[in-house]
C-alpha cells in the first residue's frame, strides 16, 4: 500500500479528524483559564456525577427486576438512592442552566454545545416520566392514566403507550439511557472542543 | 478588507489571560464522591414514597357502588373511556389545536370496546354461575336497538341503586339481561378474577395494563384517592408526589397552565398546552439565535459577579 | 422498623400551601428555595486558589 492509498482510508480519515479536533491534551487538559473561578462551574460535573449514581442504583434495581423494590428492605433503600440520586441530577442540571443562561455560554461558536444541552434536558424529563410509570404502584398507576391524556392528543398516544408497563420499562432502562449518556457525552466533548466560554468583554473597559 | 463587525451576544472575545493548573479527574471523582454521599444521606433520612397499587378488586370491595356505577357508564357509552376517541375509539373527535386535529389523523390504534371488553367478554370467561349464562345468551342474541333500550333502562332506575347483602340492588324493570351483568360483574370484580380477565387479554403472559387502568381512570374512587394526595391536574398535581415527598418540581411550567384561564377549562387543554410547551422548548433551544433573549445575559450583569476575579485583574 | 425504614417518614398526606391558584407541596418548596440558594450562593461565594491564579498569570 502507497502512503497516499493509506491516508485515504476511512480509518485514517477519521483519525486525523479526530485527533485535530480533540488531541489527548484538550480531552484530557491539565490547565484551564484563570476565569474559571466561580462555584457555580461546579453544577456541570455535579449533573455528571449525579447521572452516574442515578444509572448505578437503577443497574442495581435491574438486578432484581421491578418488583424487588416492594418485597426487600434493601431494594426499597436501593430505590430510595435512586429516587434522590434522580432529584440532585435535575436539581444540578438547572442550577447548571442557570448559570450557563447568565454566562452567554452560546458565544463564540458554542450554539451546539447549548441546544445539545437543552435536548439533554428534554431527554431527562421523557426518561423521569417512563420511570415514574415504571414504579409498579399507585404513583405510577395515577400519572400513567394522567399523561395518557397529554400525550394522546398530540397522537402520539397510539404509539407511545404509557399504560403499557413492559413498554415503558423498556424505554426507561434501554431506549432512554443509550440517549441521555449518547447526548450527555456529546455535550461534554462539545465543551472539551471548544473549551469554556470566556467572559463578556468589560464593558466599563470598552467604553 | 472589512472585519467582521463583533456582536457581543454571538461572538467570544479571544482570551489572552492566563491559565491555572486544572486537574479534571480529580474533580470528576470528587463531584462522583459527594453526589454519592449526599444521595445516601437522602435515602438513609427520607426514603421514597410506595403508596400500594389499586386493584379493581380492592375498588370494588372498597366501594362497590362506584364500580357498579363506572361498569354502568361503560355500558352506556358515558365513561370516560367510551367516549374518548383516537386511539381507543372513534366516538370523539378528540381535541383541537385549532384546525388540527392530531389524535384523530393518527386513528384508533389501541381499540378498546368498553362494552365487550370491559363487561361482556370478562362474564363470558367466567365458569358457569347460575344466571349469568342465561342473561349472557339473551344479550347477545338480542339486537342493538333492544340492548340499548335496556341500558337505558337500568340507567334511569340505577340513579337509586343499592348496596345490600352483598349484591347491587337496582328496581329495574325492563332491563332484561343487564342487572344480572352488572352485579355479576361486581362480584367478580369483588373475587379479583376481574383483574386477570382484564390483562390477559392476549395470552398467558402479559405486561400491559391499558385495560384495567383504562377502568380504573372512569372511576370516582380512582380520582377521590388522587385529589387527597393533591395529585389532580387542577392541584398543580404532575409535578407533586404522594405524601410530603418532593416531587417533580421541573414540570413547574408545564403543570402551571392546566391552572390558569382559558386552559383551565377548555376541552382542548392538553393539547393547546403541548403546543405551549413545545413553542417554549424551542425559544429555550434557540436562545443562542433570537436577538434580545440572547442579549439578557450581557444586560443583566449576572456575569460580573461570576467573573469578578477576572475583571478585577484585567482593569 | 418498617419496610421503608427511613429515620423521617414522609408518607401521610402531605401539607400545602395555597396562595391565590398557587398550590404547593412544602417537599416542593423546599427544594425550589434551596436550588435559589444554592444559585445566588455559587455567584457570591469566594473560589479558593485566589492566590494561585494570579501567580500564574
Amino acid at each position: 500500500m502507497s502512503i497516499t492509498e493509506i491516508e485515504r482510508q476511512w480509518t485514517t480519515r477519521l483519525r486525523k479528524r479526530v485527533e485535530g479536533k480533540l488531541p489527548p491534551e484538550k480531552l484530557l487538559p491539565d490547565t484551564q483559564p484563570a476565569y474559571v473561578s466561580s462555584w457555580i462551574y461546579v453544577f456541570g460535573v455535579a449533573t455528571l456525577a449525579a447521572l452516574i449514581v442515578v444509572i448505578g442504583t437503577g443497574v442495581i434495581l435491574a438486578i432484581r427486576g421491578p418488583l424487588w423494590w416492594h418485597q426487600s428492605f434493601i431494594g426499597h433503600f436501593v430505590n430510595s438512592l435512586h429516587l434522590w440520586s434522580v432529584e440532585i441530577f435535575f436539581f444540578s442540571m438547572i442550577v447548571h442552566l442557570w448559570g450557563k443562561f447568565f454566562m452567554g455560554a452560546w458565544r463564540g461558536g458554542r450554539t451546539f454545545t447549548w441546544m445539545t444541552g437543552v435536548v439533554t434536558f428534554i431527554a431527562s424529563i421523557v426518561t423521569g416520566l417512563t420511570g415514574y410509570v415504571s414504579q409498579t404502584n399507585f404513583d405510577s398507576q395515577w400519572i400513567s392514566t394522567q399523561a395518557k391524556d397529554g400525550i394522546n392528543a398530540t397522537g402520539g398516544g397510539a404509539f407511545f403507550n404509557v399504560l403499557n408497563f413492559g413498554q415503558m420499562l423498556m424505554w426507561h432502562i434501554v431506549i432512554l439511557p443509550i440517549a441521555a449518556v449518547l447526548l450527555t457525552a456529546l455535550h461534554v466533548l462539545m465543551v472539551r472542543v471548544k473549551g469554556v466560554v470566556p467572559p463578556y468583554e468589560d464593558e466599563a473597559k470598552v467604553a | 478588507m472589512s472585519k467582521k463587525a463583533f456582536r457581543p451576544d454571538v461572538d467570544a472575545p479571544e482570551y489572552k489571560g492566563g491559565y491555572s493548573p486544572y486537574d479534571i479527574i480529580k474533580e470528576g471523582t470528587i463531584a462522583i464522591v459527594i453526589v454519592a454521599m449526599l444521595t445516601l444521606i437522602l435515602a438513609v433520612f427520607f426514603g421514597s414514597p410506595d403508596e400500594k397499587a389499586i386493584t379493581v378488586k380492592s375498588w370494588s370491595n372498597a366501594d362497590p357502588i362506584d364500580f357498579a356505577q363506572t361498569a354502568l357508564e361503560e355500558l352506556n357509552g358515558t365513561s370516560g373511556t367510551a367516549g374518548y376517541g383516537a386511539p381507543y375509539n372513534h366516538a370523539a373527535v378528540g381535541q383541537q389545536l385549532g384546525p388540527l386535529t392530531l389524535g384523530k389523523w393518527v386513528g384508533v390504534h389501541i381499540p378498546i370496546n368498553t362494552v365487550k371488553d370491559f363487561i361482556v367478554s370478562p362474564l363470558q370467561s367466567q365458569p358457569a354461575i347460575p344466571g349469568l349464562q342465561p342473561a349472557l345468551s339473551q344479550w347477545t342474541s338480542a339486537s342493538a336497538s333492544t340492548q340499548n333500550g335496556w341500558v337505558a333502562d337500568y340507567t334511569k332506575a340505577a340513579t337509586k341503586m343499592t348496596w345490600s347483602n352483598g349484591q347491587v340492588v337496582v328496581n329495574a324493570t325492563n332491563s332484561g339481561p343487564v342487572p344480572v351483568m352488572i352485579n355479576d360483574l361486581t362480584q367478580m370484580a369483588r373475587s379479583g378474577a376481574l383483574d386477570q380477565a382484564l390483562i390477559t387479554g392476549s395470552g398467558y403472559y402479559t405486561t400491559d395494563y391499558t385495560k384495567p387502568l383504562l377502568f380504573l381512570a372512569d372511576s370516582e374512587y380512582f380520582g377521590t384517592l388522587a385529589d387527597k394526595q393533591h395529585l389532580t391536574g387542577s392541584q398543580w398535581g404532575m409535578m407533586n408526589e404522594t405524601g410530603q415527598y418532593p416531587g417533580q418540581a421541573w414540570l413547574w411550567l408545564y403543570t402551571f397552565w392546566y391552572q390558569i384561564p382559558p386552559f383551565n377549562t377548555s376541552a382542548n387543554a392538553d393539547v393547546l398546552i403541548w403546543g405551549m410547551m413545545m413553542l417554549l422548548t424551542a425559544l429555550l433551544l434557540l436562545v443562542p439565535v433570537i436577538p434580545g433573549l440572547r442579549a439578557i445575559p450581557r444586560k443583566t450583569k449576572v456575569y460580573r459577579l461570576i467573573w469578578r476575579e477576572h475583571y478585577s485583574n484585567h482593569e | 422498623m418498617s419496610l421503608l425504614g427511613s429515620i423521617i417518614n414522609l408518607d401521610g398526606y402531605g401539607h400545602y400551601l395555597h396562595w391565590h391558584f398557587i398550590l404547593v407541596s412544602v417537599g416542593n418548596l423546599v427544594v425550589v428555595s434551596l436550588m435559589v440558594v444554592t444559585f445566588v450562593a455559587a455567584l457570591l461565594l469566594p473560589f479558593p486558589g485566589k492566590s494561585r491564579r494570579k501567580e500564574n498569570r
